[in-house]
């Protein structure tokens, strides 16, 4: 296991994965090379979150562990936060509340 | 840590309650069982007189009959860690308190039953339970003390709070400390069928029989079916926050707990392996939905894989579980490392230090597992000295397990 770059923010699991997880707090406007790309953060994210390590088309799988973790539903470029807003799941969808308490897919 | 705690050493052997049907417990409890809601109360109060001793409240709520509620009322009421048992009837519910009494009788440990109705009314059988369970606690100390190798330990381990980091810390840790287990003869349980939803294929694969990857497959078809009918995956909105997006995602980091050891068996609740090995705990009815989720909270499952024979239960958590159990002792392996900073006193093992980079996968694996044999030896888990005794029951329905699903 080890980290990308030297900013220790984001963890690598499998060589296979498409997305990177998040380590150390993000803050909107911190950088990071990822896979050679200077990326610079457009949101703060938190521990557990993923980032895309490249650009992923809409339609195409998301691997985490080396393994599909669902369907990208819209463009997704290099560094972008991936998670309900671009990632559904190919099995069964994702009920969760929104900020106001609501139930939303 | 003793040096016999050492994962390297070859069979570390630690000490044990002797129950005359054979097996062995490491915990040596009073259950107090009220078999309908209407003998909560009263069993509660009994509980409540005991203070800080092995005296464990425990129940089913309703007052229809359900097999599965019986079958793990019997199973648990007669599990190795319980050394004695008091059951609370109101007197009028349909739950079979002389088949209970009866099985428990078998199996060598002291029963009494109060029946409410008979006894006189709340405060007589408040006494008459007191009275029981101080004579029983005097039986209970006269158990005979035996060694027990860590191959005659079941160890559950089940997932609750999650968020990503349950998937990349804590639950990869407990499937290393899984694998140790399994090359030291343990058996070990994991579950839950609906969180391997999109893992059908990769699981199958490690059965070690065909017949019995087939047996995987359809528990998981099951589950996907099941919880489609319930309109919702097993996913809360915390999950969420914590940047898990899927079911499937979800499922990897469930799923790892597993560890990398073949899968010997399937099991549901209140099968106990007979042998060592990694089993699958089944935890989604058979049939058309009627009950409800699966599992209403993680203690409903941690019931089951106590039910199953579980010593001990491994739990991990992102979020931050606070909850331990009745019977057998609950270790706490959190998953973050903020959620540890924050709730250290509630956590057994920081599996967060991996996230910080401060720890391998590997190192904090061995630690849980010489945290199993330190609690499998007396030690207190910190639910346990907390006093957490959560259990919950509910009613389910099951057919009984495929020849194909345990070993021969």
């Amino acid at each position: 296991m080890q980290s990308e770059g030297k900013s220790r923010k984001l963890l690598r699991i499998h060589r296979d994965d498409n997305v990177l997880i998040v380590v150390t707090p993000i803050r909107v406007g911190d950088g990071d090379v990822i896979d050679g790309r200077e990326v610079v953060f457009t949101q703060d994210l938190a521990i557990g979150h993923k980032v895309a390590v490249r650009d992923i088309e809409p339609g195409e799988k998301v691997y985490k562990c080396g393994l599909p973790i669902g369907s990208a539903k819209k463009p997704i470029s290099a560094g972008a936060h991936v998670h309900l807003h671009n990632l559904k799941s190919d099995y069964i969808a994702t009920y969760t509340l929104d900020k106001d308490n609501v139930f939303v897919k | 840590m003793s040096s016999s705690n050492d994962p390297s050493s070859n069979s570390p052997t630690l000490q044990g309650f002797l129950r005359s049907d054979g097996r062995k417990g490491i915990r040596n409890c009073i259950v107090v069982a009220y078999l309908v809601e209407c003998a909560h109360h009263v069993a509660r109060e009994i509980v409540d007189s005991f203070p800080g001793q092995p005296v464990h409240l425990i129940g089913f709520g309703g007052c229809y009959p359900n097999a599965y509620a019986d079958r793990m009322m019997n199973k648990l009421c007669t599990h190795p860690n319980v050394g004695a048992a008091l059951l609370l009837s109101l007197g009028c519910e349909s739950f079979n308190r002389h088949r209970l009494a009866e099985s428990i009788a078998q199996a060598g440990r002291p029963v009494s039953t109060v029946v409410i109705q008979q006894t006189g009314g709340t405060r007589k059988s408040i006494d008459a339970g007191k009275e029981w369970v101080e004579q029983a606690l005097q039986q209970i100390a006269q158990v005979p003390r035996t060694s027990l190798g860590v191959n005659e330990l079941v160890v559950g381990t089940v997932c609750g709070g999650s968020d990503a980091t349950s998937g990349i810390s804590a639950n990869p840790a407990v499937g290393r400390a899984f694998d140790m287990l399994v090359q030291h003869g343990a058996a070990t349980i994991f579950e839950e069928t609906g969180e391997m939803i999109g893992l059908e294929d990769v699981m199958s694969a490690r059965a070690v029989r065909p017949e019995l990857g087939r047996e995987l497959k359809q528990s998981v078809e099951k589950a996907a079916y099941y919880y489609k009918q319930m309109g919702h995956a097993s996913f809360a909105p915390g999950n969420a926050d914590g940047g898990l997006t899927t079911i499937e995602e979800k499922s990897i980091g469930a799923y790892c707990k597993s560890g990398d050891s073949p899968i010997s068996g399937l099991v549901k609740p209140g099968d106990v392996p007979r042998k060592g090995g990694l089993y699958l705990l089944d935890v989604v009815p058979d049939g058309e939905p009627r009950f409800g989720f699966p599992n209403i909270n993680d203690n409903a499952e941690i019931a089951e894989l106590i039910a199953c024979g579980s010593h001990v239960i491994l739990f991990t958590t992102g979020r931050g579980s606070v909850v331990g159990s009745a019977i057998s002792p609950v270790i706490k392996i959190c998953a973050n490392p903020e959620t540890y900073d924050r709730m250290s006193e509630d956590m057994d093992v920081n599996a967060g230090k991996i996230l910080r980079l401060e720890a391998s996968v590997d190192e904090v694996g061995k630690e849980i597992y010489s945290k199993v044999l330190e609690v499998a030896s007396g030690g207190q888990s910190c639910s346990e000295s907390l006093g957490h005794q959560e259990f919950v029951l509910t009613y389910k329905s099951f057919d009984p397990i495929g020849p194909a699903c345990l070993p021969m």
